[in-house]
């Protein structure tokens, strides 16, 4: 007998009587303020949140930005002539290394906890937004649903082959309690939000 | 590492530094206060508390359903499937990956279940090279020593003796033990090794039957670092880590940090669905006594554990014992239950290191009767003859007293003498009861020669 077949009998025979999953339809956020809260939250565990009206408005912005960075990089067409584009999956994700600035678009950000939801699609390679040192991500005011429930309902059953909840920059308090941002991932972390 | 010490003895080495005594209590309350903070922010914390458990009790009572489901959408995703009965076969299947492509050294992020397997050290005597990327773990694993918390895996160091494991290791300027310079260090470090490896191994949070996707959650991005740069990604998992549907993940990502250390998400939760192109991805399904406890009506519950250590954060022993005294890979009242399961003898003090308060219960936010059940593990461990001898030889003799009314008269009275007049008697390092609890003040009389004396008044 395989132990998967060995796993699966003595599971069988152990488990209790069935129990009928619980309706979770009941669990709702709180829709007043979302963007006011979505702030909030994420300017409290280390990002920023830039608001701007349009796409031809964050590229103003960032054109001063990207004066501070070396390789400067990004999957959003519009932004294109002002970064290296990245609209293909690499083949070697390494090569990625040296990319100080990203630039990325995101379908959905959660108010309840600062969180924007990428997918693979939109990313093209995975380690992108782990690898850069700063990462920006742009999504609509209109996409930020108060809590994760409404998170999941919109994200649905779509498929990805990967997908993240990003909240912040990368952090670690492992020394002592001591927070300090910029562990592996990105060192910060800025959302523009497009009314 | 522990030998054969026993939790007592163990918090004893533990307790011998008063100051750190203190400090690791106070940061951990410090914790357990920041949750509670989190908490209160959620008008619906209990509801989704009651959800989160109702879920796993379906998940516990169809599990083998939802394993074959799993099974076949992550397969259909390309993702290759493995079963694994015992913590031997486990790290087996690590070591046969690694070797088939030739592979000598391993990046891998936080994985309790592969400290539960000693997987690290299995690989280590096979010649394969591990590197512990989540920064409490790589501090532990510089100092040979086990994580002493499942989510903080260093809260017992202090920063002087991290400073000191980097000067030695990592070549950091001797007495630097500011935590933004060692945590830069270990980024740089860290970066290159995960550029190097070719294999990187993740735990699993959660894993979806309805999809065939698992979920991974870090705050530094090491398990996202190591897994999209790899080219073979091994993921291991307790079978107990399913939850049925993608939505279900919304109840328990709202709970388990907010839990865990007061925030609310991790900054990365990210959910691996099939694998990069070219690439592989392999989830490793471990059984290792879980379908043994679930089998254990009183115990099952267990199961529950989304490991987020409020149990610990909050338990009175844990906090002044230190991780280290469970001597076992996940450790405080969470641990003290799971670990019998695996050796009732070897872990047997595990369920009498707790004043049974109940905070853990109540913090729990699967609902786990934590406290309850290590009060049930302790008449199992009697009943089975493995209470450590010492408790054993004086429950024999409080049920012989207990048993015969004469002897308990004799006794009381010969006790209430001793204790008046030579208080000393009971009150020294001797007498175990003392070391762990104040003796009584001493009554004059029993309660039935005051009734004797007071009934006809």
């Amino acid at each position: 007998m395989s132990s998967r077949d060995k796993i699966l009998a003595a599971v069988s025979q152990n488990q209790p009587v069935y129990s009928p999953v619980p309706d979770i339809s009941f669990l709702q956020g709180d829709n007043d303020n979302t963007v006011a809260k979505f702030v909030d939250i994420l300017t409290t565990i280390g990002g920023k949140v830039i608001l701007a009206e349009t796409i031809a408005d964050v590229r103003f912005l960032l054109l001063e930005e990207l004066k501070n960075h070396s390789r400067k990089v990004t999957t959003v067409p519009l932004l294109g002539d002002i970064m290296e584009m990245v609209n293909k999956s690499l083949h070697d994700p390494h090569t990625m290394e040296n990319i100080d600035y990203a630039v990325i678009e995101a379908d959905l950000a959660v108010a309840e906890n600062g969180a924007v939801w990428v997918t693979e699609d939109k990313l093209f390679t995975r380690v992108l937004p782990f690898i850069c040192q700063h990462l920006a991500v742009i999504v609509k005011a209109d996409n930020v649903v108060p809590t994760m429930h409404e998170a999941y309902q919109k994200i649905g059953d779509s498929t990805y082959g990967f997908g993240t909840f990003i909240a912040g920059p990368s952090k670690t308090a492992d020394i002592e309690q001591s927070l300090v941002l910029g562990a592996h991932g990105a060192r910060s972390l800025t959302v523009f939000l497009l009314s | 590492m522990t030998g054969n010490k026993d939790h007592a003895a163990l918090a004893e080495v533990f307790n011998k530094d008063e100051d750190r005594v203190d400090w690791h209590d106070e940061t951990l309350w410090f914790i357990r206060k920041k949750r509670d903070l989190a908490v209160n922010k959620i008008d619906n914390w209990e509801e989704l508390r009651e959800t989160a458990s109702q879920i796993k009790n379906n998940v516990l009572s169809n599990l083998s359903n939802y394993l074959q489901e799993f099974e076949a959408k992550a397969s259909a995703n390309g993702v290759i499937v493995h079963w694994a009965a015992d913590a031997a076969e486990h790290n087996q299947i690590v070591l046969d990956l690694l070797k088939q492509q030739g592979i000598t050294q391993m990046v891998k992020s936080k994985s309790m279940l592969t400290e539960e397997c000693h997987l690290n050290e299995h690989l280590e005597a096979n010649g394969i090279d591990v590197i512990d990327s989540d920064l409490g773990e790589r501090i532990v694993q510089l100092a040979k020593e086990m994580p002493s918390h499942i989510v903080l895996p260093c809260i017992h160091k202090k920063k002087e003796e991290i400073g000191e494991l980097f000067h030695e290791h990592l070549g950091t300027p001797a007495g630097n033990a500011d935590p933004q310079f060692l945590t830069e260090t270990a980024r740089q470090h860290l970066r290159d090794v995960f550029l190097t490896r070719r294999a990187a191994l993740t735990g699993v949070n959660f894993a979806i039957a309805e999809t065939g996707e698992f979920v991974v959650c870090t705050n530094e991005g090491n398990a996202d670092m190591g897994a999209h740069l790899a080219d073979i990604h091994i993921a291991s998992m307790g079978i107990e880590k399913i939850i049925p549907e993608r939505k279900h993940l919304s109840v328990f990502l709202r709970l388990l940090t907010r839990s865990a250390t007061g925030q609310p998400i991790t900054t990365y939760s990210s959910h691996f669905s099939k694998p990069r192109k070219g690439k592989e991805m392999h989830i490793i399904l471990v059984d290792n006594g879980r379908s043994i406890q679930l089998g254990r009506e009183d115990f099952r519950n267990s199961l529950k554990c989304i490991r987020c250590g409020a149990c610990m954060n909050t338990c009175p022993v844990y906090r002044r014992s230190g991780g280290h005294s469970y001597h076992y890979a996940i450790s405080g009242p969470i641990g003290a239950i799971l670990a019998p399961n695996l050796d009732m003898e070897k872990y047997a003090d595990l369920p009498f290191a707790s004043t049974l308060c109940g905070s853990c219960s109540n913090v729990c936010p699967v609902k786990i009767d934590i406290h309850d059940q290590l009060y049930k593990w302790r008449q199992v461990i009697v009943q089975k003859g493995y209470a450590p001898t010492a408790k054993k030889v004086s429950m024999q003799a409080i049920a012989n007293v207990l048993g015969s009314s004469w002897k308990y008269h004799v006794a009381g009275k010969a006790a209430r003498t001793v204790m008046q007049l030579a208080p000393f008697a009971v009150n020294n390092k001797f007498n175990p009861w003392y070391k762990h609890r104040d003796m009584p003040e001493v009554p004059e009389k029993s309660f039935g020669e005051w009734y004797k004396i007071n009934r006809n008044k």
